[in-house]
């Protein structure tokens, strides 16, 4: 434990700035964050910033130039704690489907002139530059999480985040399950837990915003999705999204299983 | 002795529960499933409803009946009403003289569990073994236990999914209620046989307009018994846990480990899995603290972690603790079965592992394993 108040920084890669705004949708709590904790770089919330070396950082975003490569090691060596936030930090983030084309191609299809750009061929995950001390996963973070995060490291404990799937919190939440009922896709049975099963609850499946759960089993679930009579395709977009450039979601085995379940 | 009410007489019962001031808490329609939640009268019972359930599969199906019981298990047990999914241990806050704890009311808001299953009765009395052991009594399980009102409900209609008889738990309640109901609907006559377990149970039946059961109304309710054993949609043979479990190395763990999703499904609906991780929460405002008790399953990693990481690292191997657990191994912890054969599991799992067929194959020797006799839907590999 530290006796005087410990500083907070909070760091901008590529990203779309949700997840640092979940720290200000922490309206309620903000007060007793802002009493225990130094907010010494913050941009998004005010200009004034203290300089560094800071308690603890908060990495949203990916990296995608040369220059951010650079950046996330001086704010590594300003950081005794530092924490990514959000699928872009922790695997590369929905730019992460760069990785999968043509960089040179894409530029000329988007911007008109692609010259003015200085960018990596691939989006990656902080941790794949720097050493990382916790993963906050989401697209965005989920707001209890984050506090949950602050609050273990003021108490020097173990934050309670469960790496177990999605279906865990959903069944706690007394959710009927739309894959099995529903006959909806879902890959909550793959995906990390921390969202309280938001989608489910709203009778949506799952999009795998948090990434792949602990030793998920992404072939099992194409064969479950298979049986649904989601074609190799979707399977193949499902995965790719926010968390596509994660190791469990990159190649997703599609030609597993044909739809075989009996369905009246 | 057993009476016999109509429909407005069951309506009556939910009337009274709830007029004594009790939640009732019974099988219902919501979201395209029948889940046990509260209800406000009879009329909320799924009223010409059943389901068809497999492996992986649940639909809600119209009768062309009025009947209420109709369909088999609701698709969430009822253990979350005895054995909620959060539950608050203790809360502290330092202070200049030390420390106080704020321990929670143990009391409970009343309730009648209303349309018990067989199996779940069954699975109660299994969930008291592990909260109400002389040892070390859970004061909050026991005082929902001791104040839960239960009516049971016989099954006449058992699903795909559904093996009590195997298990000796059903389809017909024998023990554990305060009233006992078995509805009979034939040649367009809608009734229901009831009886009462308790005084408290029988006080209620009292206030209730009935009549005495003729002899043709038993021999009813006994063949819709007889009927129900005949239409059990699944099978466990006594002798196949055993044999399983001398088989660690079968080769079927390896395939059941390559279906599994290891999502803990199968945990959460099982109305005898009680595993919990114990929560701290701390920090935000100095000085508090609070400690709760958290469903958890033993598919996941932090489950079985201890210093160095998770004793059972596979899923294979956590997969193996949780059928051996479930078949063989509660009996010498508990003197009974942990698995009452409500197949909740199976409808549940989202790749539809079957734990009757995954028995039955591990059961047999590792080099004859095959397709299991009674697998219905085909499984993902
Ligand atoms: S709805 Fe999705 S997250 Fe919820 S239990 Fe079903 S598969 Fe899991
Ligand atoms: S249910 Fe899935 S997609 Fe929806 S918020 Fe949660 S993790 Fe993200
Ligand atoms: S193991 Fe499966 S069938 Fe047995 S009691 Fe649990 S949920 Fe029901
Ligand atoms: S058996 Fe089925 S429900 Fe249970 S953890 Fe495995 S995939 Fe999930």
């Amino acid at each position: 434990m530290i006796d005087r108040k410990p500083s907070l920084a909070v760091w901008k890669f590529a990203s779309c700035d949700g997840c640092q705004l979940t720290l200000l949708d922490c309206e309620d709590e903000l007060l007793a964050v802002a009493e225990q904790i130094d907010i010494a770089y913050f941009l998004e919330a005010t200009r004034a910033t203290v300089e560094g070396p800071y308690d603890v950082s908060l990495v949203e975003g990916s990296i995608t130039t040369a220059g951010d490569m650079e950046r996330i090691k001086e704010v590594r060596r300003q950081s005794r704690f530092l924490i990514t936030i959000g699928a872009c930090a922790t695997s590369g983030g929905i730019q992460a489907l760069r990785n999968f084309g043509d960089v040179e191609e894409l530029m000329r299809i988007v911007y008109a002139t692609p010259s003015f750009l200085s960018t990596l061929d691939t989006s990656t995950p902080i941790s794949d530059h720097v050493p990382v001390d916790f993963e906050l996963r989401g697209c965005p973070i989920d707001r209890n999480q984050l506090l949950e995060v602050i609050s273990a490291y003021l108490a020097g404990r173990k934050p309670a985040i469960g790496e177990h799937s999605v279906c865990i919190e959903c069944k706690q939440r007394h959710n009927t399950c739309v894959m099995v009922s529903h006959g909806t896709p879902c890959l909550g049975p793959v995906t990390h837990a921390g969202c309280g099963a938001l989608c489910p609850t709203f009778h949506r499946g799952c999009y795998g915003c948090f990434g792949p759960a602990e030793q998920a089993n992404v072939k099992s679930m194409s064969g479950a999705l298979a049986q649904l009579g989601v074609s190799p395709d979707e399977i193949q977009r499902l995965f790719h999204t926010f968390n596509a450039w994660s190791e469990e979601f990159r190649n997703p085995p599609v030609q597993v299983a044909a739809p075989t379940r009996k369905t009246p | 002795m057993t009476r016999v009410v109509d429909t407005a007489g069951l309506d009556e019962i939910v009337r009274l529960l709830r007029a004594a001031g009790r939640t009732v808490i019974a099988p219902t329609v919501r979201d395209g499933t029948i889940v046990p939640a509260e209800i406000e009268s009879g009329a909320e019972l799924p009223i010409g409803w059943t389901e068809d359930q497999n492996g992986g599969y649940y639909r809600l199906a119209a009768t062309d009946t009025p009947e209420r019981f109709a369909f088999s298990s609701p698709s969430d047990s009822w253990k979350r009403y005895l054995h909620p999914p959060r539950t608050l241990l203790v809360r502290t806050r330092s202070t200049e003289a030390g420390i106080d704890v704020e321990l929670p009311d143990p009391s409970a808001p009343s309730v009648a569990l209303f349309g018990v299953r067989s199996c779940d009765l069954a699975a109660m009395h299994v969930l008291d073994q592990v909260f109400l052991d002389d040892a070390a009594t859970d004061p909050g399980y026991a005082a929902r236990r001791a104040d839960a009102f239960i009516v049971a409900a016989g099954c006449a209609h058992p699903g795909n999914t559904c093996f009590c008889a195997s298990m000796q738990t059903g389809p017909t309640p024998n023990a554990g209620y305060d009233l006992a109901v078995a509805e009979l609907y034939d040649n367009g006559q809608h009734r229901f046989l009831i009886d009462s377990g308790s005084d408290r149970g029988a006080n209620l039946l009292a206030e209730v307009d009935s009549r005495p059961a003729t002899e043709a109304d038993t021999a009813a309710a006994a063949a819709a018994h007889d009927n129900a054993v005949q239409h059990m949609g699944r099978t466990l043979s006594p002798s196949d846990p055993p044999a399983a479990a001398a088989h660690t190395d079968h080769p079927r763990w390896d395939d059941v480990a390559e279906r599994c999703l290891a999502c803990g499904n199968c945990t959460m609906v099982c109305p005898t899995c009680f595993c919990s991780s114990t929560q701290d929460s701390s920090g935000l405002i100095p000085g508090e603290a609070e400690r709760w008790r958290v469903w958890d399953s033993c598919f996941t990693a932090d489950f079985s972690s201890v210093h160095g990481g998770p004793v059972r690292s596979t899923t294979r191997s956590r997969y193996r603790q949780w059928l051996l657990h479930k078949l063989v191994t509660w009996h010498d912890q508990f003197g009974m079965s942990g698995c009452v054969g409500c197949g909740r599991c199976i409808t549940a799992c989202p790749v539809g592992i079957d734990l009757t067929a995954e028995i039955a194959a591990l059961a047999r020797s590792g080099s004859e394993s095959g397709e299991a006799p009674n697998t219905t839907n085909a499984t993902v590999t």
